[in-house]
């Protein structure tokens, strides 16, 4: 790995501890899966976790992002709480979204987390338009939208990429890119290598592949193309290549990906990466370690207490439709 | 101010009367910057505004409906245009799945308040692709608001509501209305939402129209004045909040219902109607409710067949006739 980025050892402990809170978030989640207490189904994030991590600190506080189902991690990185987050799974009147929303639907409207979408690649569309507001407001923010992939083939990609060229908007398109479209490889049903930074080039814009495992590398390639996008330069796409621990949903074991891949991306593990870099610098080991005991207590903790959360309010089943806060259509 | 106003000219005025008050109102969609929109329902906007608040755009209508979603997610009121509603498929997943569901998938964290206009219905030829009375497409997704003016002063007023509703609204603009004239809007003329007009009183039957079927109602209603019968026409003017009060409340005094839409009979907005009429107005009829709407097939092409499949004056006298014989 580079080791051309100069980085400050105790930020890149706390992107490290982040990291090891959504690990055991999405682990936690995993298990409250099996014992019943999380319905639906989940796609869980767990590898990922450098691209949420890294991204968002080379962000602002106040920019948008928009992220998808599989979206613990940004909800997690832009400040949710592992608590309201597994709240949330557990169906409990504490949740994130008041039990409303689910796995797929993780938002935190007060931090511009402005929501993780289900149905591939509509929330680019929203990135753009959000950084078209960004700019007529004149706020200096951008917005970032995280997709997969899978989305790279779909008609709302190829029209956001290029009305946000065309308007030179201040948007990065980030893509995870864990080599599987659900259960197919991406390389099998995409006519480019790369899926995402191959498409950059017909429309106008810088289009970069980056280690998605390196917190390191993905907060640099970040901050650099958001410093683009805030002077006025537009738009950039970013390749983040990385790999699932789990399959795409709760109920894919992910069988059809050969073992020694899988072996060669699970030693190439984000937390892993991040330690090897903190040896690096000098931190010592305990510090390291007392980082993953405050995660495993702060992620214990909120198991515990959403646990103990009441259940959704039945009465909220008729609330929220409207902004006067009602559901009635009619008079 | 003018005496008479074409519908055509409503849409900008209102558009344009919104703009004036909220520097949060912006525009955007194909063609109506300079070249003033296809049917010339946003003239004069660029001119006043300019580009930083009316854009055009590609032929995008994915991008178009969720980029003015993201916009109105983050302090905006936009006002996006698709140009005719058959391209609302187009972008149906933020109709159907984003715009209404963002705010209560979050548990309210998200309000969404912009505006997506489109060029409604039949009536001009244009076959079956850029004909279709589209307003029951939304009809079927819990979340939208839904507004049909009829009349100049209506887009105006109802305009006004739309922008400044913190709720997302498709409104429908009627094609075969845009040449048609009214009286001008007062100023800050505001028609609420959900506020059907009863524009035309009758003792013996209400016929329930909206947008372009209104004035076939209402003509309707005179040729059925001149054989006695006396007829009531309700405007619905919204879809959602649908204004059911004022239709139950006109059959206290008719007893006799009648649905003109032109949207198809399978899935039409007269059924959604009719059911609430059954569930708590029935004691209130005396003869079955009748539907006149459109044929479920598309819309052809020819006038003489187009008119085969539209209501018309000719098919709501006939139902109305029969069913005042009941």
């Amino acid at each position: 790995m580079t080791g051309a980025v100069s980085t400050n050892a105790g930020q890149l402990l706390a992107l490290y501890e982040q990291m090891a809170v959504i690990r055991r978030t999405e682990k936690a989640a995993h298990d409250l899966f099996l014992a019943g207490l999380v319905k639906g189904t989940t796609h869980l994030a767990s590898g990922h976790e450098a691209i949420a991590v890294g991204a968002s600190a080379a962000l602002r506080d106040d920019d948008y992002v928009f992220a998808t189902y599989r979206g613990h991690h940004h909800a997690l990185a832009r400040g949710a709480t592992p608590e309201e987050c597994l709240a949330e799974l557990m169906s409990r009147a504490t949740g994130l979204c008041k039990a409303k929303g689910g796995s797929m639907h993780l938002t935190k409207a007060s931090h511009n987390m402005l929501g993780s979408y289900a149905i591939v690649g509509a929330h680019l569309p929203m990135a753009v338009g959000a950084a078209w507001s960004a700019r007529l407001r004149g706020t200096g923010q951008i917005a970032v939208a995280f997709f997969g992939d899978g989305a790279t083939n779909i008609g709302a990609f190829h029209e956001a990429l290029n009305l946000a060229a065309v308007w030179k908007l201040p948007v990065l398109f980030i893509c995870e890119n864990n080599l599987y479209m659900e259960y197919t490889p991406i390389a099998d049903v995409t006519a480019v290598a790369n899926p995402a930074a191959d498409r950059a080039p017909a429309y106008g814009i810088p289009g970069e592949i980056v280690d998605g495992n390196d917190v390191v590398l993905v907060q640099e390639a970040v901050g650099r193309l958001a410093d683009r996008a805030r002077a006025g330069d537009g738009p950039s796409l970013l390749e983040a290549q990385t790999y699932r621990h789990f399959g795409h949903s709760r109920t894919d074991p992910a069988t059809y990906r050969p073992a020694e891949e899988v072996e060669r991306w699970l030693k190439h593990d984000p937390l892993d990466l991040a330690r090897g870099r903190l040896a690096e610098l000098g931190v010592p080991e305990e510090a390291v370690t007392e980082a993953d005991a405050r995660a495993t207590g702060l992620v214990q903790q909120a198991v515990d207490a959403a646990k103990q959360a009441p259940a959704a309010d039945p009465r909220e089943a008729l609330t929220d439709v409207w902004a006067d806060g009602g559901a009635a259509w009619r008079t | 101010m003018a005496d008479v106003i074409t519908y055509r000219e409503a849409v900008a005025e209102g558009i344009a009367r919104e703009m004036r008050r909220d520097p949060a109102v912006v525009c955007l969609g194909e063609d109506i910057g300079a070249a003033g929109g296809v049917f010339k329902t946003t003239v004069g906007l660029h001119k006043e505004f300019g580009s930083e608040r009316v854009w055009d755009t590609p032929i995008s209508e994915q991008a178009i409906v969720g980029a003015a979603m993201g916009a109105a997610m983050t302090g905006m009121r936009p006002v996006a245009e698709i140009m005719f509603s058959d391209f609302l498929a187009c972008c149906w997943d933020y109709l159907a799945n984003e715009i209404p569901k963002v705010r209560y998938m979050t548990g309210g964290q998200v309000t969404v308040p912009l505006v997506v206009r489109t060029a409604n219905g039949g009536g001009l030829g244009f076959g079956a692709q850029h004909s279709q009375a589209t307003e029951n497409w939304a009809f079927t997704v819990p979340g939208l608001k839904i507004a049909a003016p009829a009349t100049p002063a209506d887009v105006i007023g109802m305009m006004a509501a739309a922008i400044r509703s913190d709720d997302p609204v498709v409104f429908f603009e009627h094609k075969g209305l845009f040449a048609t004239k009214g009286p001008p809007a007062p100023p800050d003329h505001l028609v609420e939402l959900g506020q059907a007009a009863v524009v035309r009183e009758g003792a013996d039957v209400t016929l329930v129209a909206l947008a372009s079927m209104v004035p076939v109602a209402l003509t309707a209603a005179e040729r059925l004045a001149e054989e006695d019968i006396d007829a009531e026409v309700i405007d619905l003017r919204c879809l959602v909040p649908l204004d059911t009060r004022t239709v139950l409340g006109s059959l206290a005094k008719t007893s006799r219902l009648v649905t003109v839409e032109e949207n198809p009979y399978q899935g039409g907005w007269g059924g959604t109607l009719v059911s609430v009429v059954a569930d708590e107005g029935f004691g209130l009829l005396d003869a079955p409710v009748r539907r006149v709407a459109a044929e479920c097939v598309p819309l052809p092409f020819a006038d003489a067949l187009e008119e085969q499949v539209i209501p018309t004056v000719d098919k709501v006298v006939t139902a109305v006739r029969r069913l005042a014989a009941y």
